[in-house]
């Protein structure tokens, strides 16, 4: 056989078309996937330890946000109605209390309407409040009718333009809103959401360097390898991909263990919460993560798998100056 | 056509350095030659120049209708997949099969598997290691890694095949087979560039000998 020939054959070994590039892309992306589970499995030990690491980490954010869920859920509360008091003035004849209180029922923004007479509340004051005696000694009865209304809008923002404008009325002496609470829950809620942010956030982090490490460490054992690979031919990419997957799988198995450990958490939890909560409104389940938060959790934990692999091997890699030795 | 060719090649490391000064050769395609000279002669330069892992400060390489200085960062790791690379210390991965890591320079290009069994196992034919497939590097001998290393080097059908002291660490009985080896490569039309300081076994074997001396060439028959 002639050198030229040879030659010839030897190129078209090497010019793999277009075509069956791409076919092999995919085929060899899923056996370095496959591949790099192998590789997880081959140090079982670390490999757990380090994903349990990582879902402890990503556990407490994820907690932190399924109790907010679950807090928010209380705001727009069922067994709870904020009321609109009126306290009417006191000079209003009975006929003008009936019309003004029949005015307030054609109204959209009132679900419901009572109206309490100053006797009625005169002897509701009696039998509910130690100072009762009081009434007794007193010539005329001092209590305003009051209009007890519930607003169809429970929005506390709303709720509050709605008792300026009642405020305003010629009938209406003074309007109260019994929101005082709910206000208060908005702010909990709403510092308990900047802190669960925040713990969000300086926990990502940790993740992200907890994954960088650990794919260092990874690389450091598997130089020869790299180095080898990058002198017959590898290109960066090709080296950096089972990395890549394994920073991927550390973060998405982690976020998965994390979530095992909310649930656990939150059954820890519920027998307390639930105490708590029936003292101020009544029975309330607690609920589990929501199906965003799952998602969140778990694409999250992938995606910042998948960057702290990158931040390690483009560091690492830098390094090796294309297989210099 | 020339397979590799220096035309007034120097290189001058940042350290100041001076490993090659105006080297000027040619191999012929199908050519066999043996590079050699005392360590420290620019052996070790020359073989990275060839493999693109160091860059000329002077003067061109080129392999084949490839100029390497023009070649891109990106171009390097395909370049790099027409060469064979045989190293003294075989660099064959512990934690790996033999087939394995025959079959590494075909997962890199992108073969399919059933291209790889095949082509894998007909060089562990070539080098006479059929049977060695599925054993670790350890366990074979110190000839038969570096026959290993000489399979994984040829498995892709390399133009160029090149070596670094391939018989660095063998005695002179294993040293020869290994020789023959490369000959037979040779024979059906690769060319072949050793680098070795194994002179009485360059003597045998009745090919041209590149002898570098100080970082200068000198030819010899």
């Amino acid at each position: 056989m002639s050198s030229s020939e040879t030659r010839t054959r030897g190129a078209s070994d090497l010019s793999v078309s277009r075509w069956q590039r791409l076919k092999h892309w995919t085929v060899q992306h899923r056996l370095e996937s496959a591949d790099a589970v192998k590789r997880l499995l081959h140090n079982r030990l670390s490999t757990l330890v380090t994903m349990l690491l990582l879902a402890v980490v990503l556990a407490v954010p994820t907690f932190m946000y399924s109790l907010l869920g679950n807090l928010k859920q209380l705001t727009p509360g069922t067994d709870f109605e904020p009321q609109l008091a009126l306290y009417l003035s006191t000079e209003l004849k009975a006929e003008e209390l009936d019309r003004f209180s029949r005015s307030l029922l054609l109204r959209d923004d009132l679900l419901s309407v009572e109206l309490i007479s100053s006797d009625v509340g005169a002897n509701e004051f009696k039998s509910h409040s130690e100072l009762g005696e009081l009434m007794t000694l007193l010539d005329e009865n001092p209590l305003p009718a009051v209009v007890l209304a519930i607003t169809r809008d429970q929005d506390p923002a709303t709720m509050k333009l709605l008792r300026e404008s009642m405020a305003a009325l010629p009938e209406v002496d003074v309007a109260e809103l019994d929101v005082e609470w709910l206000e208060r829950l908005e702010v909990i809620v709403g510092s308990f959401s900047s802190i669960s942010f925040v713990l969000a956030l300086l926990l990502s982090m940790t993740v992200l360097l907890v994954i960088a490490n650990t794919i260092r460490t990874m690389i450091s054992s598997r130089q020869e390898e790299i180095e080898v690979s990058l002198l017959i031919g590898a290109t960066g990419a090709w080296v950096r991909r089972p990395f890549l997957y394994a920073g991927l799988l550390y973060g998405f198995f982690g976020a998965l263990l994390s979530l095992l450990l909310v649930y656990f958490s939150l059954a820890l939890v519920e027998a307390p919460l639930a105490e708590l909560t029936e003292l101020y409104i009544g029975r309330f389940d607690l609920q589990g993560p929501d199906l965003s938060l799952i998602m969140a959790l778990l694409m999250g934990g992938t995606i910042l798998g998948w960057i702290g692999a990158f931040i390690a091997v483009s560091r690492q890699m830098g390094q090796l100056h294309q297989g210099s030795d | 056509m020339a397979a590799i060719q220096f035309t007034n090649v120097s290189k001058r490391y940042d350290s100041g350095q001076e490993a090659l000064k105006s080297v000027d050769f040619t191999l012929e395609s199908g050519e066999m030659a043996f590079l050699t000279g005392h360590s420290g002669a620019g052996k070790s330069t020359l073989l990275k120049l060839l493999t693109r892992v160091e860059q000329p400060s002077r003067g061109e390489v080129w392999v084949g209708d490839q100029n390497l200085s023009e070649l891109s960062r990106s171009e390097i790791p395909h370049y790099r997949r027409t060469l064979g690379v045989v190293y003294q210390n075989h660099r064959l991965l512990e934690d790996r099969t033999v087939y394995q890591n025959i079959a590494l320079p075909l997962r890199i290009a992108g073969f399919n598997e059933e291209d790889i069994g095949r082509r894998v196992r007909a060089a562990l034919d070539r080098v006479g290691l059929l049977e060695s497939e599925q054993k670790f590097p350890q366990a074979l001998s110190s000839g038969e890694q570096q026959r290993i290393g000489i399979a994984r080097a040829i498995v892709h059908k390399p133009r160029v095949l090149i070596a670094d002291e391939p018989t660095g660490n063998l005695d002179p009985r294993l040293s020869l087979d290994i020789m023959n080896l490369f000959e037979q490569f040779n024979r059906i039309g690769t060319t072949v560039l050793i680098a070795t300081h194994d002179v009485a076994l360059i003597k045998r074997m009745r090919h041209r000998v590149l002898i570098l001396d100080k970082g200068r060439l000198r030819h010899v028959q």
